[in-house]
């Protein structure tokens, strides 16, 4: 389906917050590529500037150089921020499915929103998605009645409904349990099968990245900047028995090595937040 | 809203239950207690020790006797159409002023917290406005609105739509900046984030402030009937003091409790049906 859709294209991309005199540069002439189609890990310590990125791309926020494109055609520029829309859909860390909607409306409700179909037709389209997805019989579930498994997997089919060019994952399944987040993963990736759609996914969780990622992008201590993109050549479809496979430990091993330096200079400089996520 | 038919059965089940709940509980027996306790201290001290400066109080047996009297020696009691038309001159103000309150405070507060152009040009009147006591408004409103009826309900009405405004801005601005973004992503119109999301997630405020608001009415109301105004419990109370008639008094303020506590009753459960529509266990 989209497979031809979803190259996004970061060059020299630089970010400074201002919180008051400070400045803090996020990100710093940060470049690298992500192809369609593919599930795109980014890993890195706390405050390498990540979540900057998915920001950028979602269109929360602006960048201060550099460019971000999206399938060839520039989405952001320093004079240029994107605006939200349904081709970039972000699912939250926290969850943000409306909580005065049954999950049913909530899964409805970008088709019906933008006048793309009737509301009878994007009810009928998203319980189907729903019962792909697993989650028959929850339609009219509210949100806080069902588990964070449930509701997690509902966004993302929320988002799905929007047939997005990219979907934006930032770490949601930072707050799940180790069973319930890999079922998590086992589902998203048959979305994923389904669907063929570009997923940029931000991690802390190194084994996440392995397990999920085609490739996994590790970016440097603040400022973020790409390190390297270490390409994981484990085929598909994945289940969970990949992970005790020499092949799986020798990528993990990698990407963590990667992830560690980084990790240990910014603890160096005195960055304890980013220590504290490889102590972890 | 498609909300799911819940079975209307088992509502009534469940309000049984919670009713045998509660009488099997001590609660009621306390709450008995609790007023019982307030009738003898009344008693005691105004009839019994006769404490000096409570000489000119009325006491309990000459209120009970008054209320429940057929013949009536001030002319107000349960048996009475005068005591009715206080009631219902008082109620009639409330569900005009409450009502008025809410159809513009609501609207006026989700555009105060949904336009920030709104809220640049209002919200400086507002919080100069806000802090003044309805007191104080009484003189302007009686020279303001023509008779005696119009100033009253006006004064109720101000006091409730401050509240009411005010808490439904603190609802919109309360509403989590995620649900926000998530509907931005979702490609939702400026209309449609106000329709799907400020208006629904400003709710549980929205409530809190009209439960404040209703007590807040009551408060104008009788401050605004004391000094302008014919009939009502206020006009009861205040006539009655001037006129030497004392057990009229407590009868005036025994009926305000009541009667007060029943409107917070029917905002609370209104409220709660509507909410319980809205967002089931969110």
């Amino acid at each position: 389906m989209g497979q031809s859709r979803g190259a996004l294209s970061f060059v020299d991309v630089t970010k400074t917050y201002r919180p008051g005199d400070e400045h803090v540069r996020a990100v710093e002439h940060c470049s690298f590529d992500v192809p369609p189609g593919e599930i795109f890990m980014i890993a890195g310590p706390s405050g390498c500037g990540k979540t900057t990125l998915l920001n950028a791309v979602a269109g929360f926020q602006g960048i201060d150089a550099g460019t971000i494109r999206l399938d060839g055609q520039i989405l952001c520029g320093p004079d240029r921020q994107a605006l939200p829309g349904p081709d970039r859909v972000v699912v939250f860390q926290e969850g943000a499915l409306f909580p005065w909607k049954t999950i049913l409306e909530n899964v409805a409700f970008g088709p019906i929103v933008q006048n793309r179909l009737s509301r009878r037709d994007a009810l009928e389209k998203a319980r189907a998605l729903m019962a792909d997805a697993g989650l028959g019989g929850h339609e009219h579930d509210y949100p806080a009645t069902v588990s964070s498994g449930v509701q997690r997997r509902a966004e993302i089919v929320r988002a799905l409904m929007n047939d997005p060019t990219v979907l934006l994952l930032d770490e949601p399944y930072r707050a799940l349990d180790r069973i319930t987040k890999s079922l998590m993963h086992e589902s998203l990736l048959e979305i994923h099968a389904r669907s063929g759609v570009t997923i940029l996914f931000i991690t802390h969780d190194l084994e996440e990245a392995v397990f999920l990622g085609h490739r996994v992008a590790v970016m440097t201590a603040r400022p973020g900047r790409h390190k390297q993109t270490i390409v994981i050549d484990l085929p598909h479809p994945r289940d969970y028995s990949i992970v005790t496979t020499p092949r799986f430990r020798e990528l993990l091993q990698e990407v963590s090595d990667a992830v560690r330096e980084e990790a240990v200079r910014a603890f160096a400089q005195g960055d304890a937040e980013g220590g504290l996520a490889v102590v972890r | 809203m498609a909300a799911p038919a819940t079975g209307e059965p088992d509502e009534l089940e469940l309000i049984a239950y919670r009713l045998r709940r509660w009488v099997a509980s001590p609660r009621p027996y306390l709450a008995l207690v609790g007023i019982g306790l307030l009738l003898g201290f009344w008693y005691l001290t105004v009839d019994l020790l006769q404490l000096p400066r409570f000489a000119q109080m009325p006491g309990l047996p000459a209120v009970l006797h008054e209320f429940l009297s057929r013949n009536p020696d001030y002319g107000t009691s349960l048996f009475t159409a005068d005591y009715y038309q206080d009631v219902w001159a008082s109620l009639r103000r409330i569900a005009i002023g409450f009502a008025l309150a809410t159809v513009l405070g609501v609207p006026v507060g989700l555009m105060l917290g949904w336009s920030q152009r709104f809220r640049e040009y209002v919200f400086p009147v507002f919080e100069l406005l806000r802090p003044i006591p309805i007191l104080a408004w009484v003189p302007l409103a009686i020279i303001m609105f023509a008779g005696s009826e119009t100033p009253v309900v006006y004064l109720t009405f101000l006091g409730s739509f401050f509240v009411t405004a005010l808490n439904t801005l603190l609802g919109v601005r309360s509403i989590d900046r995620r649900y926000l973004l998530a509907a931005a992503c979702l490609g939702a119109r400026p209309w449609s984030v106000f329709r799907h999301v400020i208006i629904p997630g400003a709710l549980p405020f929205i409530f809190t402030g009209l439960e404040i608001s209703i007590g807040i009415a009551w408060f104008s109301l009788v401050a605004a009937e004391m000094v302008s105004g014919q009939y009502g419990l206020g006009y009861l109370i205040n006539t009655s003091y001037t006129q030497v008639e004392y057990p009229t008094i407590v009868i005036g303020m025994v009926t305000l409790g009541v009667v007060g506590y029943g409107t917070s009753v029917l905002v609370r459960a209104a409220g709660a049906a509507l909410r319980r529509g809205h967002t089931r266990g969110g």
